[in-house]
């Protein structure tokens, strides 16, 4: 309490006091509130190029909008820090997936391709096709690529951190991942993390 | 409105979340009071200009819709 303050509160009885003490603190949690700069922490577990896109888009717009940015990459989600990208889209076993054309007329484009199941297990590198069509029409709609979203969180300064069990787990080397990890981390360093910020994701 | 615009961005054919990304960037490097305009196509880019600029400060001068087109000027804070 400030010499000011002590002035002020002389004399004021218990209402005064009371009505002086809930405007001064609406006043400094104002101020707070507006010197805070928002978190997200999000935790990435999924490795294929649809999975990449929700943990990159949010991260990505979380930076631009000024938030500190903190991404955890474990199991599957490595793949995502990878310096070559290599990811994959699966329809099998996804039945909310379209398969559309992404060229050729609008009512071929129009048409979704119910592929069954045993189809897709027994056709040879089906997944290759169908990752080359989603790679197609990604790029046709306009939407951001894995790795231009990528490049956009550590523009922004996201802290991009690798699960280092999971290295061990898979047999993976330091130097298969990009340069710009922010650290090589267990569960115990990322939750004190993820416990101080505002926004936190399981993906 | 009279709005003059110190430099341009074209996010035109670009997806959420692209044009704020790009809008960001353009806005880092241009100084304090200036003005970006920015075209757009994504429908979403609306509602995502406000919430952006709410939440970073700086001021959306207008928003103007064309066929399909939008148009935003954004002066920077």
């Amino acid at each position: 309490m400030g010499a000011a303050d002590k002035i002020m509160t002389q004399g004021l009885d218990q209402t005064q006091f009371d009505q002086w003490f809930d405007q001064r603190f609406e006043t400094r949690m104002a101020q707070r509130e507006e010197a805070h700069v928002p978190s997200l922490s999000i935790i990435a577990t999924k490795g294929t190029m649809d999975w990449a896109y929700p943990p990159f888009i949010l991260a990505s717009t979380a930076g631009a909008l000024g938030w500190e940015v903190s991404v955890f990459f474990t199991f599957y989600g490595l793949e995502l820090l990878k310096k070559d990208l290599h990811l994959e889209i699966s329809p099998l076993g996804n039945p909310s997936m379209p398969m559309k054309m992404p060229f050729g007329p609008q009512w071929l484009k129009d048409i979704n391709w119910k592929v069954p199941n045993v189809v897709m297990a027994g056709v040879p590198g089906f997944e290759k096709v169908a990752t080359g069509l989603m790679q197609q029409t990604v790029k046709s709609k306009g939407v951001a690529s894995i790795a231009e979203l990528r490049s956009a969180c550590l523009e922004a300064d996201a802290k991009l951190y690798a699960c280092q069990m999971t290295v061990d787990l898979f047999g993976y080397s330091q130097d298969e991942f990009i340069p710009e990890i922010a650290g090589w981390i267990g569960a115990a360093s990322f939750l004190p993390q993820a416990q101080m910020s505002d926004v936190c994701l399981f993906i | 409105m009279n709005t003059q615009a110190t430099q341009s961005l074209d996010a035109r054919g670009l997806n959420c979340p692209l044009p704020i990304l790009r809008t960001k960037k353009a806005l880092t490097a241009m100084g304090s009071g200036e003005t970006l305009a920015i075209l757009s196509t994504d429908p979403g880019s609306v509602k995502d200009m406000q919430a952006f600029c709410k939440q970073t400060g700086h001021e959306l001068i207008a928003t103007n819709s064309n066929q399909g087109e939008f148009e935003f000027f954004i002066r920077k804070s």
